[in-house]
């Protein structure tokens, strides 16, 4: 145990050194530290609304799409229900055509039959009349036997 | 090792045990060689310390800052833990730093291998004489605990006034009865003879027994193969419990500090 000046020295280095610690590297390096936790909590807390900000606007999409989704629908089923009434209404327009057609042509049908009938008759009514004069072997006077003519007409 | 003609063991150990003093007048001696190594290593650390905390940024960290970072924010926790009396960023958290990083580079000192670094004094500085550990000199040891008492006084008084001082010395810890008085004192004065005492000596009997066991194992290898292989392989094995001491001894070296300028600040 050799105590000497040497303990003074020392004590005023270490105070020195206290001194220059104290000054120089406590402060600016805890305020650095501090900075950078208010930068790391700010930035936390950033993200954290950036988090939020993402449910929200997926919430607002999902809505939308569904809007969207609806609309389509709504169109898609009016559209169909529009094509079923035009089919419907061409449909009617073209029976009621076909109906027309059908009954003109059932008209002129028989109006060919009636003439056709007509005609007929008259040639029967004169192969009536040939035949009658070929058995007679006589000329039929038309004029003396037009009565007998005209009700054998409306025989056949 | 030592420059004359023969070299025994008892010359080996007192040479390396034996301070480079000078003598400065009336004043007294001075250990040069306790007083230029703490000095170095203090202004290295600082030094590097406050390198780095200049070009510090509170963005991204280098790893050199982190470094630092981490040791002042170990201290820092360490210091708010104890001290209970206010901000440690003011003074006690700094006084920590300063207290553990100087103690912890003057106990690495001891890593040093004794006789190369005595070789390195001899033929490159020519100091023939020349301790290599300051805190294996009681000088270092009670200059930074006398600093500490005298800090505790300091804040003894400041905190709770001359009066208020007193009135806990003489009625603590056994009540303020007047037939108390004389214990209390007693007991505050052993207790604050002892503080800086056992402060001072726990880190100088560790660093001190640390170097002798290198010494002994020194001595050892110069026996002879077997005593070189031995020493070597036992050198090494107590350096590596050594950097333990080394780093606890100034762990408690700073707990300390602060428990006691924590204690100065209670009022009783």
């Amino acid at each position: 145990m050799d105590l000497n000046l040497t303990m003074l020295a020392q004590a005023i280095a270490f105070f020195i050194f206290f001194w220059f610690s104290k000054k120089f590297v406590w402060p600016p390096l805890m305020n650095a530290i501090a900075e950078r936790q208010a930068k790391i909590a700010e930035g936390l807390n950033a993200a954290e609304a950036g988090k939020r900000a993402l449910v929200e606007a997926e919430a607002k999409t999902e809505s939308a799409l569904k809007d969207a989704r609806d609309r389509s629908q709504a169109m898609f089923s009016d559209g169909e229900r529009r094509a079923n009434q035009i089919i419907e209404q061409a449909k009617l327009t073209a029976k009621t055509e076909a109906d027309r057609i059908l009954a003109a042509a059932q008209e002129q049908i028989q109006l060919e039959l009636n003439k056709a009938k007509s005609g007929l008759r008259e040639q029967v009514a004169q192969l009536a009349v040939a035949g009658a004069e070929k058995i007679l072997k006589r000329e039929i006077n038309a004029a003396a036997h037009a009565d007998m003519l005209t009700e054998l007409k409306a025989q056949l | 090792m030592a420059s004359g003609t023969e070299t025994t063991a008892t010359s080996y150990i007192t040479h390396h045990l034996s301070y480079n003093k000078v003598q400065l007048g009336s004043l007294g001696t001075i250990h040069i060689d306790t007083l230029v190594t703490s000095l170095v290593l203090g202004l290295i650390a600082f030094g590097f310390m406050w390198w780095v905390v200049r070009g510090a940024t509170s963005g991204v960290p280098n790893k050199r800052q982190a470094f630092v970072e981490l040791a002042l924010d170990f201290i820092a926790d360490q210091a708010r833990n104890t001290f209970a009396h206010g901000d440690v960023n003011k003074f006690v958290a700094p006084l920590a730093l300063s207290v553990f990083v100087f103690v912890i580079m003057m106990n690495a000192m001891s890593f040093m291998p004794i006789d190369i670094f005595a070789w390195v004094m001899e033929h490159v500085f020519h100091q023939h004489q020349w301790r290599g550990v300051p805190t294996a000199d009681v000088n270092t040891t009670f200059a930074l605990a006398l600093s500490i008492w005298f800090l505790m006084l300091y804040f003894s008084v400041a905190v709770k006034g001359f009066g208020g001082w007193m009135h806990e010395i003489f009625c603590s810890p056994f009540g303020s009865k007047f037939w108390a008085w004389p214990l209390n004192l007693l007991f505050n004065l052993v207790e604050y003879v002892s503080k800086p005492l056992s402060h001072s000596l726990r880190l100088f009997g560790n660093m001190y027994a640390g170097e002798i066991i290198f010494l002994l194992l020194g001595m050892w290898a110069a026996t002879g193969i077997v005593g070189t292989i031995m020493g070597a392989l036992l050198g090494a094995g107590w350096s590596i419990f050594h950097i333990l001491i080394v780093a606890l001894q100034a762990y408690i070296f700073m707990m300390l500090t602060i428990v006691y300028i924590n204690m100065a600040h209670e009022h009783h």
